[in-house]
């Protein structure tokens, strides 16, 4: 059962896939502006333009660009960007660490800030402190990353400058990375600074993508915290002597945080497509910054990279998610 | 104990009417001050005065009176600006989340009543777009349609209407289960017929409330692209061009980024917050 639907999935998922790289191929090429042209030197003749053209393909049908490229893709190879001119696998391979380090971070500062506001709402529930955690969450839930990232910039960039709001890392530091994982890597490697440096210069962008996941995470594992304080086995606890703090963190969160965990899935997807506004906004150089350059120059090959690169971080872990919550809930597990 | 939650529960009730009549009084207030611009506004937006940039607010040294919420770089004034960005963001968050919605519900409609291939198709169109970052996907669409703000309409419409698709069809679903349903078609009522008199009332206290929604996004897409510089040309007064402009000269004129970052700020949680009331109070389990 459970291997069918893994099969199931697994060809949606390539569908999904599919359907993204036609959609995308098919936009990009019916934008206007001549690429080939942008990347010539003014003065440059028809034929030279021509000559380019046929270099990357781009005088053929959009059907056999299309087959072209998607046969390239299956080998591994998503052709050569046009205004970097270098492989844009290579181009793309070196960003992701930025935005993964980036959206780790933002999800792990949402998991921790959102499951204490939580505890803290169940702990106190019934009482002034839970209308004002709930209005709260309510507020912040509704402002999205942008505003947040801005908000951010002016307060602690500006106002009170105490925080770096451009850029991954000083960059007076030297070192020489052999992986695009600054933290990873300055962890092995004992560089505590660039740790820090990197930190503080991921906090802010972090926080902005964090605070709504946070008031989502608050609201909903309340929700299930205060369902699962009703049940008989946790006024057991309690009568068998434990606080309410610890029956919360011994006994009812665990329960709690399954229905939480589908959630956090869907909406992690939507975080890390925040960090395209986001990592502009903080100069950040992810993905999503070198995303927004390559629409504006028109370099097409990057686009389609970027753009199936983020399609499949997304439908992967949709499916981990889900395959993660079926393994973990035994009543799906056996369904 | 029972000291405790007697004034708590009349202190939620007000903060319940508090919730519905504050956001609706700042959209009224953004509403008449498009209406009124030209009337209200104290300077015109567009005219530049390189003698007067950079001017601080009303409460700094050095403040210019008339300029209460002082200039921007080019000597244009923040309040004028951001009174007739007012008009420009309220024409786009209505008429976006209207086509959205209207574009989002039918599909929403269509595969949540007649299922089959409609649902099969409508579906996986959705899985497909949910799988775009939508930033990328309307900064792409503008590039592909051209600057402007027919393109930044269009293109929320044609990224959006997958929120509307996938909640309607949900609730669809459910109706479409209900007894009243099947008396209408039991009574002679054709399919098509039913959908639209019996099923679309149903359904429309939550379109009502994703049109809230939608017109809060709508209002911090335009500022998206006006900050990448893909909406209307930088001179119009938009509140996202105008952030963009604070937030190249934050070093400078930090108040060029606040008053509008206030006013997209109050504006989207506005929208938000009456989308949710309309919600609950339409929705039985959650107001009871």
């Amino acid at each position: 059962m459970l291997l069918k639907n893994v099969l199931v999935r697994l060809i949606t998922t390539a569908i999904t896939l599919f359907g993204v790289a036609v959609v995308v191929f098919v936009l990009v090429r019916v934008a206007p502006g001549n690429p080939i042209a942008m990347m010539l030197p003014p003065g440059a003749t028809s034929e030279d333009i021509a000559n380019l053209s046929a270099l990357y393909g781009f005088d053929k049908s959009i059907f056999e660009q299309f087959v072209i490229w998607l046969g390239g893709v299956l080998r591994g190879d998503f052709g050569t960007s046009i205004t970097l001119r270098q492989p844009v696998a290579e181009l793309v391979l070196g960003r992701l660490p930025a935005t993964l380090e980036l959206s780790t971070m933002a999800l792990f500062i949402a998991l921790g800030l959102g499951g204490t506001v939580a505890v803290i709402g169940a702990r106190k529930r019934d009482t002034a402190t839970e209308v004002g955690l709930d209005l709260t969450s309510g507020a912040v839930l509704s402002i999205p990353d942008f505003l947040w990232g801005l908000i951010f910039v002016l307060l602690f960039g500006v106002l009170w400058p105490i925080l770096s709001i451009s850029g991954r890392i000083d960059p007076r530091i030297e070192f020489d990375f052999t992986t695009n994982f600054y933290i990873f890597e300055g962890l092995i490697r004992g560089r505590f600074d660039v740790v820090m440096s990197t930190l503080s210069h991921m906090l802010m962008p972090a926080m902005s993508l964090a605070l709504p996941l946070a008031a989502m995470i608050a609201q909903l594992l309340k929700q299930n915290l205060k369902e699962v304080l009703n049940q008989d086995y946790t006024t057991l606890a309690r009568v068998r002597g434990f606080s309410e703090t610890s029956v919360i963190l011994r006994e009812a969160l665990r329960n709690a945080a399954l229905p939480t965990l589908a959630l956090v899935g869907v909406q992690f997807t939507f975080l890390i497509g925040g960090t395209v506004i986001v990592e502009r906004l903080f100069a950040f150089e992810g993905l999503g910054n070198m995303a927004i350059d390559a629409v504006i120059n028109r370099d097409l090959p990057l686009i389609q990279g970027i753009v199936l690169l983020f399609a499949a971080l997304f439908t992967v872990i949709n499916l981990l998610v889900d395959l993660s919550y079926t393994l973990l809930n035994p009543r799906l597990r056996h369904g | 104990m029972v000291d405790a939650t007697m004034p708590l529960r009349r202190r939620r009730f007000r903060v319940r009417n508090l919730r519905f009549w504050i956001p609706l009084t700042w959209i009224m207030m953004l509403v008449l001050a498009a209406l009124c611009a030209p009337l209200i506004a104290p300077h015109d937006p567009l005219a530049q005065d390189l003698f007067l940039e950079r001017l601080p607010p009303f409460f700094m040294d050095g403040a210019e009176p008339g300029y209460w919420l002082g200039t921007d770089s080019l000597g244009r004034d923040v309040l004028s600006r951001m009174i007739y960005g007012a008009r420009i963001a309220l024409f786009v968050s209505v008429i976006a989340a209207v086509s959205t919605g209207i574009f989002g519900s039918t599909l929403g409609l269509l595969a949540g009543y007649y299922g089959g291939w409609w649902d099969r198709v409508i579906s996986r169109l959705v899985d497909i777009w949910m799988a775009f970052p939508p930033v990328l996907f309307a900064v792409l669409l503008v590039a592909v349609m051209g600057t402007g703000l027919t393109s930044v309409i269009a293109a929320i419409a044609l990224i959006d209407w997958t929120r509307f698709a996938r909640v309607i069809r949900a609730e669809t679903m459910v109706q479409a289960h209900m007894d009243y349903v099947d008396s209408a078609r039991i009574g002679g009522a054709r399919r098509f017929t039913t959908l639209v008199s019996e099923i679309l009332p149903n359904v429309m206290p939550s379109i009502i409330a994703l049109l809230m929604l939608e017109m809060g996004i709508a209002v911090i897409v335009e500022a998206i692209l006006s900050f990448v510089n893909l909406s209307i040309s930088s001179d119009d007064p938009t509140w996202g061009s105008m952030i963009a402009e604070g937030r190249g000269a934050i070093h400078f004129a930090w108040w060029v980024l606040l008053f509008p970052l206030i006013t997209l700020f109050l504006t989207v949680l506005s929208f938000s917050t009456l989308g949710e009331g309309i919600k609950k109070k339409f929705d039985p389990v959650l107001s009871s």
